[in-house]
This record gives structure tokens, sequence and C-alpha cells, in this order.
């Protein structure tokens, strides 16, 4: 089981000082918390990407680039990768990229975004969202497993004989996650690939996720990867934590008061009450998340939202202290309890290494030199 | 399999977005609840009705706007609407139109949710200066989502509630009780004889990837 935290990178006022941090202050804290998260014990640090304000990540592979150079165990991915706006091509870029340079620790969830103007702005038509999604990946899907692609689609210039650069890190391309909150046709898509299904539940009811999830797995075992509770599931989280309950709702409440997305909205005693936002002690973040399976099975990976809202970075630190020292030992050593042996964890490079008979160098060499004609002598 | 004896059950679901407490809005509501109920049993089948009172869920429905899903109370509501074989909708008239809470209700429904849906239109006001906004502004909502609406929608202004003949002797409108059992008459009607098709459940039912993968329809 893996446990992480996801930033939207959002630059946001603090609602009890009025305080604002630059873009540059916010992206230095960005990397600041994944440096935390892996100093405390976590597994995963994922940046969402987007291309407005008030968000910072409108670059994940030179964010993540960054924080892999920084840390030795982290895994790097994203929530979410555009598959809808960006060019598949250049995703199998630069994620190869990421990959060779991070020594395998990424992994990529594949999403359309919640900002509409995104697509015309990168020429796309918002009406093809899901088709995007699908043909996109189809196409990136196969620019990591072959070496050269013939392509035609109805969304993209046209490939003759192209060769995605580098190759993927040992002959295995990075594990797919795709994050939905409610298409039933990304649920789909997961399932046929035998990818990763992430449902990001953390402004919606849990009934909702057990729905999305409920296809997923279903649709998993339908397509022949295994059982459905063999399905590889993540799930999004949100909470605040302070020694004592009321100490943490007393400090929380401002900033929830004045989120972006849900503040001036619901009480947060409803909201609560209504989706995975936790506030209070560990100890009640521990028994909220430890009941999770109960509703969607066991599962692979919980990202918690703690860094929005704005809240300080200091604050957002000690949440991430909190997580690794005290919440995170004891959900692992609960989750693990009537977990049966053949739910698989979350596929990482190495268990990809070993599933395709380890490791081989898939590089590419080109046969001759465009501009001097000369072939190059490979030195092995 | 619906046997022979086995009665025709029709649920009609009754909107009513008044905010007062009495309502004259909720008063024609349930008049026009209570006639649709009736006229469906002396056509033989069996009626349930159920009251859906927005002032209620005001608070949800402001919610649902910003976090994009319904309280559990309101879940019971929109189900309640959409499950219903028809419709009775019922706004007071403010600023020429339908109020901003009613609005709200249909703007949280799901995309299709009242297509193909049998659907009588109410609406109360001060005075009957505002009576074709019936007309002139639900009637073309509720062509926007391609619900079924009867011929007559049914305005009542304050005075109609004092009146068993047309508010003027020489006006010749027919009372509110008459214009009340015209459109539930018409709604039975189309609720009786309708068929609707259940939208396919895509989480039952999702659409195999081969077929997006190919470009194929979506449902």
């Amino acid at each position: 089981m893996q446990f992480g935290i996801f930033s939207v990178g959002d630059v946001t006022r603090d609602p009890t000082n009025g305080r604002i941090p630059t873009e540059g202050e916010r992206i230095d804290a960005m990397v600041r918390i994944a440096l935390k998260a892996e100093e405390v014990g976590l597994d995963v640090f994922a940046s969402g990407e987007h291309h407005n304000p008030p968000f910072v990540p409108s670059s994940p592979t030179t964010l993540l680039g960054y924080i892999a150079a920084r840390t030795e165990r982290l895994q790097l991915s994203t929530a979410t990768t555009l598959i809808t706006t960006n060019d598949p091509v250049k995703i199998a870029e630069d994620y190869a990229m990421l990959q060779h340079l991070s020594g395998g620790r990424v992994d990529l969830m594949m999403g359309r975004g919640n900002t509409g103007p995104v697509y015309p702005w990168f020429g796309q038509d918002i009406r093809n969202g899901i088709p995007l999604a699908i043909e996109n990946y189809a196409l990136l899907h196969r620019l990591w497993r072959e070496d050269v692609v013939d392509w035609e689609g109805k969304l993209r210039t046209p490939l003759q004989s192209f060769t995605s650069t580098p190759r993927p890190l040992d002959g295995v391309p990075p594990f797919v996650w795709h994050g939905s909150i409610r298409s039933p046709e990304i649920a789909e898509q997961a399932a046929y690939y035998g990818d990763g299904f992430f449902h990001n539940n953390i402004f919606w009811p849990i009934h909702h996720t057990k729905q999305m999830v409920g296809l997923y797995r279903r649709r998993f075992e339908h397509y022949g990867h295994g059982g459905a509770d063999q399905a590889i599931v993540g799930l999004g989280g949100q909470v605040f934590m302070r020694n004592s309950s009321q100490a943490a709702w007393n400090e929380f409440r401002p900033y929830f008061d004045n989120a972006p997305v849900y503040g001036h909205g619901p009480s947060m005693e409803d909201f609560t009450e209504q989706t995975p936002l936790t506030v209070g002690s560990p100890q009640q973040v521990i028994d909220r998340y430890a009941a999770m399976r109960d509703h969607v099975g066991d599962y692979q990976r919980q990202l918690f939202l703690i860094d929005h809202a704005g809240l300080p970075l200091d604050t957002v630190l000690e949440q991430i202290e909190l997580l690794g020292t005290e919440v995170v030992p004891v959900l692992r050593k609960e989750l693990a309890v009537g977990r049966p042996p053949h739910v698989p964890d979350a596929p990482v490079h190495a268990t990809l290494v070993e599933a395709a008979g380890g490791a081989r160098d898939v590089t590419v060499y080109a046969d001759t030199d465009a501009v001097t004609g000369r072939a190059p002598a490979p030195v092995r | 399999m619906t046997g022979i004896d086995e009665p025709v059950r029709r649920r009609i679901a009754v909107v009513s977005a008044g905010l007062r407490n009495p309502s004259s809005t909720r008063l024609l509501a349930d008049r026009l609840g209570d006639a649709v109920g009736r006229e469906l049993g002396e056509r033989g089948a069996v009626p349930s009705v159920e009251l859906v009172e927005l002032r209620d869920h005001a608070h949800d429905l402001t919610n649902m706007l910003h976090t994009g899903f319904a309280s559990p109370e309101l879940q019971v509501a929109l189900d309640a609407v959409q499950a219903a074989d028809g419709l009775v909708a019922v706004t007071p008239i403010y600023s020429g139109t339908f109020t901003g809470l009613f609005k709200n209700f249909v703007d949280v429904l799901p995309e299709g949710a009242l297509a193909g849906h049998p659907v009588l239109l109410g609406a109360t006001a001060g005075t009957a200066r505002h009576s074709l906004a019936v007309d002139h502004a639900l009637r073309p909502l509720f062509a926007y989502l391609r619900a079924v609406v009867v011929p007559t929608g049914v305005f009542a202004a304050t005075d109609d509630f004092g009146h068993s003949q047309g508010v003027r002797q020489d006006d010749h409108v027919a009372p509110l009780a008459d214009r009340v059992d015209r459109a539930a008459r018409e709604l039975t009607e189309v609720v009786l004889s309708s068929s609707r098709q259940r939208a396919a459940d895509p989480f039952d039912d999702p659409t195999p990837f081969e077929q997006m993968l190919r470009g194929g329809p979506i449902r």
C-alpha cells in the first residue's frame, strides 16, 4: 500500500492573515513538501498540471525532475497529466526522460483537467474531451511499446516511421493510472488496459466512489487482467490534524470556509460527514481511512491533499510530519490485516521489470545520420 | 411480466418552489397533485404522489452548485423527480419569470433527466398580469429539457383562490378548479399512454471500450 501527497499547486491567500505567496514561493513550497514526504517515510508525491492562475505547476516534468534529483526513494507521479490537451508524443518523450533520470521512480495519472478554456488555449475542442482521452492514450500506449510507430487518428497529425525517444527505461513503460471523478468511460478505459484507476473522491460522497471503483473492478476482470479484487485502485483524501480534535476544527475552519471549490458553500460539519475530509486528531484520521476499504475493497494507493486553501507551508509540513509519524505507520499495519495475499501492490518499476522477465536495453540506434549520412557504430 | 390483474402503477412527483409558509404555490401544487392522483385513480391506475418542497432544500441546492454533489436529503428529492412517471412543477413568478430556487433545482438535475418526461406546469403570482409567464418563461425552459409538457399550464393569481367562477363575470376565463382539472386530465392521458424508456445506466451497462476506441457512440 502506497501513501502520499498530491498537490494542486494553487497560489491562495491565507484567509487568517491575508498573506499570499509568490509563484516562486509556491513552487519552492511544492519542492519542500515533496522532500518532507520522503523524509517522513511517505511513498508518493504527485503534482497537478494547470495552465492558468492561480496554479503554478504548468510543467510537471521540470518540477518532478528537480525533485527526483533531490530524493532517493520517493515515487513521483502526477495528478493529473492532461491527456486531452497535451500532445501524447510529448508526454511519451517527457515522461520517458523523467523515468530515466529518476531511476524508474515515475508513474502518471491521466486526466482531462478542470478548466474548460485549456482546450481552446491548446487548440482543442472541449466537446472532444472523452475522444481525446481515448485516442491520445491509445497512441501514447503504442509509443512506449513499439519502437517505430505508423499511426493515424482523428484528432492529431498522422505519424509515419516515428520513434519516441528515449525508449522506456529497461524496456518497461511507466505505470499509468487513469483519474476520473464522474466519467464511467474512463473507468472502462483503465479496465481495458489493465492500468490503475484513481478516484479523486476528495469532494465526493463515498457511495459515488464505490460506484466508480466497482465499475472499474468489474470491467478489469471482464478484460482478463485478473480478479476484480486484483484491480489497481487509488483514492484521494483530505485531512487536517491537531492533537485535539477541537484545536484542529478551530484552526482549519477559516481555511475551509474560504477554500476554493467548496468555500462559502456547505458547512464544515456537513462536508466532513459527506466527503473524506477529516478534521481532527491523528486517531480520527486513522479510523476514517482504515475504513475506506470497507467501501472500495483493498486498494493500492492513498494520496492526501494537504497544502491548499492558503495553509502556510510550516503548517503543511507539520501535517506531513503527523501523517508520516503517527498516521501512516498505523494505517499500514491495519490495512495489512485481512488483506488477501493475491491482492497486489501498486506496480512500480522493479515489479514491472520483474514481470517483463528482466531489464533490457531498448535503445533504438538510427540507421544513418540524417546530416552526415553515416551510420553510428554503437559501442557495446 | 405484468399479469392481467397487476394494477397499473404511476408515480407523480410534485415540485413546489413556494418560499412562504403557508404558500399559495404550495396550495396550487397540492391541488394539481391531488387532481392528477384522482384522475389516475378514476382511470383504474394506482397513483402515488410525492411532494418535493424546494424550500426545504434551499441550502443544499446552493451547496450542490458549489460541490457538484447532493446531500442525502436532496438526493432523495432528485431521485423522486427522475423516477416519476409524471412531474407537476409549480413556481412563484418573480420578476416576470420562475424563481432562482426553481431554476437552481432544474440546474442540478442530471443532463437529460427530464427528456421525454410528461410535465404539467403551474405558477402563482399576486395578480393575473403575470399569467403569461407560464408560456413565455416556463414552457421554453422545459422545451430545452426536452420534456413533454401538456398544453394547459395553470396560473393562479391570489384572486383565483377567492372565486369559484372567473374572476370577473365578463372575462370568460374558466375558474381555477376547472383549469386544474383540465390540466390534470391532460397529464394523466400522457402518463398513462407513455411507455417512457429509462436511460441505460452507464454503471450497469458501460460502453465497451473497443466501441469507444473505434470512435463509436458513447452511451
